[in-house]
């Protein structure tokens, strides 16, 4: 299958076998590089060589390679899914790079994301802070009429630009900070934004950033490299949109206890 | 569950960072009387002297404004580091990427060296006292009132041109803090909408060069004065 636009690149990947052991870049030539190849293709066709040699494989993240699943991670020269705009890892294409070029490629990385191995970290944090309240628990029951509830197409369109949301991480990566305020504030505004959300509101704000702080994610300060970064082009207008509910909810919000004749 | 959510608040993530924003933006708020009531040194020393005077003359009420700058600075200051250093372990130590690449559309210089400007300002501040409020005493007369010279403390602290040096290069940082302190503050109180944040960035950038450049030509203004 090898054609006259056949590249040659030279890779530096971070190689470590687990959490606790010492890590470096470690160089491999990539070799027969298609153009139209997606770049974990590439990663694919560099494991198959060092499989056949007998080598271990390079550890990644990667599942529907279609852009949706949020699996694939990488800093691809230093920017998270390569830092291109509005584009996962596996969405990046070797036609964006030449002949002989050099691509450092390394981990997701933050205290958060604890490296597995290689280039896989663990981003259960992501996972726990949705959990603290990135959904609704009203019993849905069947299907209704699709105008019983009214929507303003403009909302409609905000709520899903945050919904967009794959929680892939890379906010988290390439956050000066560590911090999974975009990913937090698009789930939460999303659900601010429409009627089915906003009972919960209070109560989601405040226990998503509980969750969010105790498990290592850092402070937001407000570069907006996150918004830069996203493959779903999340604006920062959702974090604004969560600190505005959190701090309703830290003055408002009020559960009574079961002595105060509460639930 | 009311009390702890409000303690939440104050020890959360976004909490501190809005009392970081609020005190932030009464900081500006402050550094707006400062440089209007500085602008009386280009009326003449008698102007800068009453209104420093009638200042002065306010007595115990002076000492609570005084009590209350300090705490807001304190305030901002002390939660400022306090979430730096979180930030420094959250984002996995100093040795996080091998290569790290900004995208140029996020990331600015003015907010990463956030920190750096700061502390350049606290190092000023501290100077600034000593050299001015606590500085030299000298006593005049206007309208036949026994006051403090401090239009002639002020003229002398300019005389020296690495004094004024170094002023700028504080103002500048002062600049560049608030440059991204500004918007960003309103971005941390949630008030960022597509309708008006452009224009409070424009403001901000606004505010930023007109205390930098304002603080600054009145210091230079000082030096070419003289004595």
């Amino acid at each position: 299958m090898s054609s006259n636009n056949d590249m040659t690149l030279n890779l530096k990947i971070w190689r470590q076998p687990n959490g606790a052991a010492e890590g470096k870049l470690v160089d491999y030539r990539a070799e027969h590089v298609s153009p139209d190849m997606s770049f974990l293709e590439m990663i694919d066709v560099l494991n198959d060589q060092l499989v056949k040699k007998g080598e271990d494989p390079i550890a990644f993240d990667h599942d529907c390679r279609e852009g949706i699943c949020g699996m694939c991670s990488m800093m691809i020269n230093g920017k998270a899914h390569g830092g291109y705009k509005n584009t996962t890892t596996c969405q990046v294409h070797m036609r964006l790079y030449k002949d002989g070029d050099t691509i450092i490629i390394e981990p997701f990385r933050a205290k958060a994301f604890p490296l597995v191995k290689d280039l896989v970290v663990d981003r259960k944090g992501i996972d726990k802070v949705m959990m603290a309240g990135g959904f609704i628990t009203a019993n849905t029951g069947n299907a209704q009429d699709g105008n019983a509830i009214l929507i303003p197409k403009p909302v409609a369109d905000e709520a899903m630009d945050a919904a967009a949301c794959i929680g892939c991480g890379a906010c988290v990566a390439s956050c000066p900070n560590g911090s999974g305020m975009l990913f937090m504030g698009a789930k939460i505004s999303q659900l601010a934004l429409l009627p089915q959300g906003q009972p919960e509101s209070p109560r989601r704000s405040l226990n998503m950033v509980h969750t969010h702080d105790v498990n290592g994610f850092g402070n937001c300060t407000n570069h907006a490299e996150c918004e830069a970064t996203c493959p779903k082009g999340i604006s920062i207008e959702h974090i604004a949109r969560m600190n505005r509910e959190y701090l309703k909810a830290a003055f408002t919000y009020y559960e009574k206890s079961r002595s105060e004749g509460g639930a | 569950m009311m009390a702890a959510a409000v303690n939440h608040y104050f020890g959360s993530s976004i909490g501190r960072k809005q009392m970081v924003a609020v005190t932030g933006l009464l900081l500006c708020g402050f550094l707006v009387g400062h440089l209007a009531g500085n602008f009386l040194l280009l009326v003449g020393s008698d102007a800068f002297n009453l209104y420093a005077h009638k200042l002065f003359s306010l007595g115990p009420l002076l000492y609570v404004i005084e009590a209350g700058l300090l705490g807001i600075f304190l305030l901002h200051l002390g939660l400022a580091i306090k979430l730096n250093i979180e930030n420094i372990k959250a984002r996995g130590g100093a040795k996080r990427y091998v290569v790290k690449k900004n995208t140029g559309r996020g990331s600015t210089f003015m907010s990463d060296t956030m920190p750096w400007t700061g502390l350049i300002l606290l190092v000023f501040v501290i100077l600034h006292l000593k050299n001015l409020k606590f500085g030299t005493y000298y006593t005049t007369i206007v309208d036949g009132v026994e006051m403090r010279d401090i239009y002639k403390t002020t003229m002398e602290n300019f005389q020296d041109l690495s004094t004024v040096v170094l002023y700028v290069i504080a103002m500048s940082a002062a600049a560049l803090h608030t440059a991204h302190g500004f918007a960003s503050s309103f971005q941390s109180m949630g008030w960022n909408h597509g309708k008006y944040f452009k224009n409070v960035k424009r403001i901000g950038y606004l505010y930023a060069v007109a205390v930098g450049g304002g603080f600054s030509t009145l210091a230079i203004y000082c030096f070419l004065k003289g004595v």
